[in-house]
């Protein structure tokens, strides 16, 4: 076995710009040309993984975790990885291994014009050892994408609780969305941080944007406010609608804290607290 | 649908919301089912440590609606009545939700064997 593996990573190292050319026009292929990786750039990538790929046989690996792959499997994970966050398909991201076989038969089958058997034995080799690198990839890609999801999770928590001055002392916090234990933290934390800033008396919590009600969001809610009373700001709730109104009071959840239909009435209570008035002037027609 | 992690409580709400609007139910009454699906779905996830729900609609005469079948294997519940009392909590919530969530429905049924799990069926119909 041993010797067959050190074959292969001749015949690699010897023949490599024949194997990357021909590697090269299937992965061209197998994209469909839409060049959404620049050509160099997928060479640089087959040339590089080639040698580090020959070396890794040229040291006696047999298996894709043998640490002579070490190299060889960073390099795939960079390619995995890059090929995940521009938005390839898993096949097509597979594809750069899989891909490898063809042209690295072909070679070997040219290496030994005369010996079957040997052809078959190499290529039996081939094949295991590039399925466990291309297994690889798939689980660095896996990796890859679920990283972008918790990202895109973190930038929406962050994105859809904005706290807002309204007028000096007044905050609004439209809330949108669903309100679970990890986004009440965030809504909390900006909530409080924006009294401090912004020395605030009254803050006015908006959830016009949160589809249920239940006793979770309202328990949330309700801490939000009470943390806030502490640091001396009070908090009017806007945007119940009425189907939510009518749940509050069968689920017997009691919010206890000044509560108006909309944001626009909020205001003018929080006007009207805070000695303002507004006066609508007359303007001049024409 | 399974219940075993918190994500699963939206997509339960998400799918229970398609299947009352699709059995006719007014806004209100979508609105009432949702957040009571929503509580049991989270009692499901939290004390029955997780399980499963079926969502049925029925159109037959004289109502339509949308029957909910929450099931886990969990510890149960040992005393029902004292369950469905409003304020009455193991985990430090507001105590509201399974009794709650019986005023939000016009059936409501509930079996459970400690040590074995708990059973809860609720509809709403117009």
């Amino acid at each position: 076995m041993e010797d067959g593996f050190a074959a292969l990573s001749k015949i690699v190292s010897e023949r490599e710009s024949e194997i990357v050319a021909h590697w090269r026009q299937l992965l061209v292929t197998a994209s469909g040309g839409t060049g959404r990786i620049k050509d160099a750039e997928v060479e640089k990538q087959c040339r590089d993984f080639l040698s580090a790929f020959a070396a890794g046989l040229g040291a006696g690996a047999t298996v894709a975790t043998d640490p002579a792959f070490d190299s060889a499997r960073e390099l795939l994970g960079g390619v995995s990885q890059s090929r995940a966050n521009q938005g390839f398909t898993p096949t097509e991201t597979a594809t750069f291994v899989f891909s490898l076989k063809e042209p690295l038969f072909e070679q070997v089958r040219a290496s030994y014009p005369d010996d079957t058997a040997r052809v078959a034995s190499l290529g039996w080799d081939m094949t295991q050892i590039l399925d466990q690198l291309g297994l690889y990839t798939m689980e660095v890609y896996q990796r890859s994408r679920e990283d972008v999801v918790r990202r895109q999770q973190d930038e929406i928590a962050e994105l859809s609780t904005p706290v807002v001055k309204l007028w000096e002392g007044i905050l609004a916090l439209p809330l949108i969305g669903t309100l679970d234990s990890a986004r009440t933290q965030v809504v909390m934390e900006n909530l409080l941080q924006a009294i401090v800033d912004q020395s605030a008396d009254l803050a006015i919590i908006d959830i016009t944007g949160v589809p249920t009600v239940d006793t979770l969001v309202a328990q949330h809610l309700l801490k939000t406010i009470a943390a806030a009373r502490l640091m001396g700001a009070d908090c009017i709730v806007s945007g119940i609608r009425p189907q939510i109104a009518q749940t509050m009071v069968h689920l017997g959840v009691e919010l206890d804290v000044v509560s108006k239909a909309t944001l626009a009435d909020a205001l003018a209570l929080a006007f009207q607290r805070t000695g303002r008035t507004v006066v609508r002037k007359a303007v001049a027609k024409g | 649908m399974p219940i075993r992690e918190s994500d699963d409580v939206v997509r339960v709400r998400q799918a229970v919301r398609v299947q009352a609007v699709a059995a006719g139910l007014g806004l209100v009454d979508q609105t009432k089912i949702v957040t009571a699906a929503s509580e049991l779905a989270r009692n499901t996830l939290d004390y029955g440590l997780g399980g499963t729900v079926r969502i049925e609609t029925f159109t037959g005469n004289p109502r339509r609606g949308v029957r909910l079948t929450f099931e886990d294997n969990g510890p149960g519940i040992p005393d029902l009545e004292r369950a469905l009392t409003d304020g009455y909590t193991t985990g430090g919530g507001l105590g509201l939700g399974l009794s709650g969530a019986r005023r939000l429905c016009n059936e409501f049924e509930i079996e459970s064997v400690v040590g074995q799990g708990t059973r809860i069926t609720i509809a709403r119909w117009k």
